[in-house]
């Protein structure tokens, strides 16, 4: 992944795009674990809201967060089109509810400009940049930055 | 070619550290008497794997300890010395001076030369000036005599086994002998059982001729430290003293050297060698030997005496072939495999559960299948669980020593008795419950056991016991730490709890009396030595033990002496539970926790004002848990008599749970929340029900302390 990275200019980057509301994120495609439907969530007692619980994953428990009530976007509805995309972060396996997935798309450095400062639902340090593509702007999150951070409430150490 | 040593480093490290053990559980176990030639050889052969070992790989502060303890432990084993009590702490000193060492190499830091030193100085000591050297008893030794300059000492004394001349030849080369030193330990080795002569080193070989009374098995042993059985050959030239005669006599009895090396060949593909004058020693090959033996007799020696040692030597010859028996496995590969295990089982309950819902007439030899799928992955489970299984004796085996050494420095007389110690576990719970164990047994030792003239003064035995005892009970191992003491003292505890200000009742029973001294902080010793002063108090057992699932229960009689009982769940994989509702949510409460489950009628809740409820249960009022409450989840029924109440111990309190519903009792695969998730308070971890979901189990410890 580091190698990978650091290659030339022209290289490019695979996204993995989903929806919240209106606005559109890209994640690095290497960090998905797969992307499944959501349920059987079984609740973790006094946990913050957007923590919806956990579920049987082949036997692997694995929490899962709802990026909408995180942060307040999209309508917080589950049926079968809910989709949880399974990620692989810091050696842990996450699920995050998500309006939907979109595309799976690549981005050359070119397209990638820096986040200016400004007030969206995610705080900026968790943006790696913005990316342009067929007119949509899509916001690229450094996600593991992101789940591991204190916000989340998932790492012992990040809550404690 | 050379070959990079250090991945074997691993296997040496672990193997040092079981010889290392198992030569201090045989020393503890010799009677100074009258000693077992069979313990003193082993002793011997697990002194001298550690030097071969550690010569190997170079840890030359290893060998020369081991090199002179080797020293005197072979003249003891060879009776020219009588062993003494203090040799055996000299024995026992130097087994900690070598796991200091080995420690030292495994993490590489650097050890103490000094101890080394002065552990040196002490053997040689000994070996040189052994109290009460044995003297001959038996009849004259006409071989042993005449060739007495070659042995390291003194007269031999009933000793069957005569001197050999064994022509050694045996290959040189750099890849037998990466340094000269190495070459030079082979040689000082043979020089320690034995004399050399007619030492021969050329580029490509070296041959010698050796004058000892090492058996064949003993020198093939020497140089398997330092090459491969075929790079070397032994020949006997038979008992030395009739080799002199013959070579004075200048008679043509010497076989040829290429016969020589014949014969040990077939030796080696035998395992025994006919030694070509003596066809009698046929019948005594046939007697189990298993390798050879000198036949010709000192003349005095009665037979018997050979008759007697051949069992033995048969039943030591029986070890190395139980060692190939078990094979060395990570701890991760059978932590891999019981996970994987658990997965089946999960999956085998999906699939019944599947399977109940079919009509049973249509799918006949599915459901069949489904109840075989069943039993034998129970099985599978059940067998790859007994992997991680091991026998209490690897925590109680060092207890002998701590007892011993502890018994000496506090002027005690105390015996160690151990009962059960076949009793398996897993091996989790081992590591973990070696600690507070020792903690037990040091203050059973120090508190418990009084002074011997105090005891003779009360009309006991002076030497006081210690009992250790492992039973399984149920589904629990029952660990107990029993000594005959003074046993604890009521109004001592009362008192140093007013000082501490513990409120209590007066009338508080003796039990609660004795779970006080678990109690932070809290120690009754007059005197704090350096033995009860050691920073681990009862508190730190007690959580040591709560935190793998265990309880510990104390009883005791004034004078009589004191018991301290451990329980503990047999594995902590594996978990039998109660499946309880809340709201559309499920949790298992493990079953060790419960004490009875019941449908309350109203008028068995109380309320006390600002207090929350209490519910009368024959004479006792328990306080009441809501579990909703607790877990904030929006109950089915909200009233106590419309749900169950569970009662709960825990932590010597007891408790009433109120849930909706029972469902079930099931047995559950513990999994961590803390993989991908963190720690999540009254959870002790989660499981996943046969259905597919997840269920939390229940912190039940967690849960009854958060109502104090």
């Amino acid at each position: 992944m580091q190698a990978s990275e650091g290659k030339a200019e022209g290289d490019s980057r695979e996204l993995l795009t989903f929806t919240l509301g209106s606005e559109e994120y890209g994640i690095d495609i290497l960090k998905v674990q797969e992307i499944r439907g959501y349920d059987a969530v079984t609740k973790i007692a006094n946990s913050p809201e957007f923590i919806k619980g956990v579920i049987n994953l082949r036997g692997i428990i694995v929490p899962i967060i709802d990026m909408r009530i995180k942060f307040k976007l999209g309508n917080v509805t589950y049926n079968e089109m809910t989709v949880v995309i399974i990620l692989n972060i810091a050696k842990r396996v996450v699920g995050i509810v998500v309006d939907g997935v979109s595309d799976v798309i690549a981005l050359s450095a070119e397209q990638i400009k820096a986040a200016p400062e400004f007030s969206g639902a995610m705080d900026t340090q968790y943006i790696k940049g913005l990316g342009t593509v067929d007119e949509r702007m899509i916001i690229i999150v450094d996600i593991e930055k992101l789940m591991t951070s204190r916000d989340m409430e998932l790492v012992e150490s990040a809550v404690s | 070619m050379s070959i990079d040593m250090s991945q074997f480093y691993q296997v040496f490290f672990e193997e040092s550290a079981e010889h290392l053990a198992n030569m201090e559980g045989l020393l503890l176990a010799l009677d100074l008497d009258a000693p077992d030639p069979d313990q003193l050889n082993a002793i011997f052969r697990a002194a001298h794997s550690i030097k071969g070992g550690s010569g190997t790989f170079g840890f030359t502060d290893m060998t020369g300890v081991t090199h002179v303890l080797e020293t005197l432990l072979d003249r003891i084993r060879k009776n020219e010395i009588a062993i003494t009590a203090d040799m055996v702490d000299a024995f026992l000193q130097a087994g900690d001076v070598l796991r200091g060492l080995l420690e030292a190499h495994q993490n590489g830091t650097i050890a103490d030369e000094a101890a080394s030193r002065d552990i040196c100085a002490r053997l040689e000591a000994l070996t040189r000036n052994p109290t009460g050297a044995k003297n001959p008893t038996g009849a004259s030794n006409p071989a042993g005599s005449e060739q007495a300059v070659a042995a390291p000492a003194s007269p031999i004394a009933s000793s069957p086994s005569a001197q050999h001349i064994y022509k050694i030849t045996f290959a040189n080369s750099p890849q037998i002998f990466p340094g000269e030193n190495q070459l030079q330990n082979l040689l000082e080795d043979l020089g320690n059982i034995g004399k050399i002569e007619n030492q021969q080193i050329a580029a490509d070989a070296v041959t010698l001729s050796l004058t000892t009374h090492a058996s064949e098995a003993e020198l093939q042993d020497i140089f398997s430290f330092f090459m491969e059985s075929g790079q070397f050959t032994l020949a006997s030239q038979g008992d030395a003293g009739q080799a002199a005669a013959s070579e004075d006599a200048g008679y043509g009895f010497f076989v040829e050297p290429e016969q020589i090396k014949a014969a040990a060949e077939d030796a080696q593909g035998f395992g025994f060698f006919v030694e070509p004058e003596t066809i009698k020693s046929d019948t005594e090959n046939a007697q189990g030997y298993g390798f050879f033996e000198d036949v010709k007799p000192p003349p005095s020696p009665a037979p018997t005496a050979q008759v007697e040692e051949a069992p033995q030597r048969r039943a030591t010859d029986k070890a190395p072939a139980a060692a190939e028996t078990s094979i060395r496995v990570g701890v991760e590969k059978v932590d891999q495999m019981i996970n994987l295990v658990g997965e089946l089982v999960i999956t085998q309950s999906m699939l019944a559960e599947v399977a109940s819902k079919m009509d049973p007439v249509v799918h006949e030899r599915l459901v069949k299948g489904l109840v075989q799928l069943e039993r034998n992955t129970r099985e599978l489970q059940e067998s790859v669980m007994s992997v991680r299984m091991m026998p209490i004796n690897f925590v109680f085996s060092r207890f002998p020593r701590v007892v011993r050494d502890l018994a000496v420095k506090l002027n005690k007389k105390v015996q160690l008795k151990m009962v059960g110690e076949g009793t398996e576990l897993d091996k989790g719970l081992i590591e973990k419950i070696s600690d507070p164990l020792t903690h037990l047994v040091r203050n059973s030792l120090d508190h418990g056991i009084e002074m011997p003239d105090e005891r003779i003064a009360k009309g006991k035995d002076p030497q006081g016991t210690i009992t250790l005892r492992a039973a399984h009970q149920g589904g629990n191992i029952v660990i107990e730490v029993v000594d005959d003491g003074a046993g604890l003292n009521r109004d001592r505890i009362l008192a140093k709890a007013r000082e501490k200000g513990i409120a209590f009742n007066d009338s508080i029973s003796d039990a609660d009396v004795w779970l006080m001294i678990f109690a932070p902080g809290f120690s009754t010793a007059a005197v704090v030595t350096d033995v009860s002063g050691r920073g681990v108090g009862m508190d730190v057992v007690k959580r040591n033990i709560e935190g793998i699932g265990g309880r510990v229960e104390i009883a005791s009689r004034e004078g009589k002496g004191c018991t301290i009982t451990i329980r503990l769940p047999l594995t902590m994989a594996i978990l039998d539970g109660l499946s309880i509702a809340v709201g559309d949510q499920l949790y298992i409460v493990p079953l060790s926790f419960i004490i009875e489950s019941l449908q309350p009628k109203a008028e068995d809740i109380k309320e006390i004002s600002g207090q929350g409820q209490v519910l009368h249960v024959r004479g006792e009022y328990l306080p009441l848990i809501a579990l909703h409450e607790v877990f904030s989840i929006p109950p089915r029924v909200s009233k106590p008599e419309d749900g169950i109440l569970v009662v709960l111990e825990a932590e010597g309190k007891k408790v009433a749970l109120f849930v909706d519903n029972l469902v079930g009792q099931h047995q559950v695969v513990i999994k961590s929340l803390e993989t991908n998730y963190r720690k999540v308070p009254g959870v002790s971890g989660a499981t996943i029900m046969g259905d597919g979901r997840v269920a939390m189990i229940m912190d039940v410890g967690a849960l009854v302390k958060l109502l104090h």
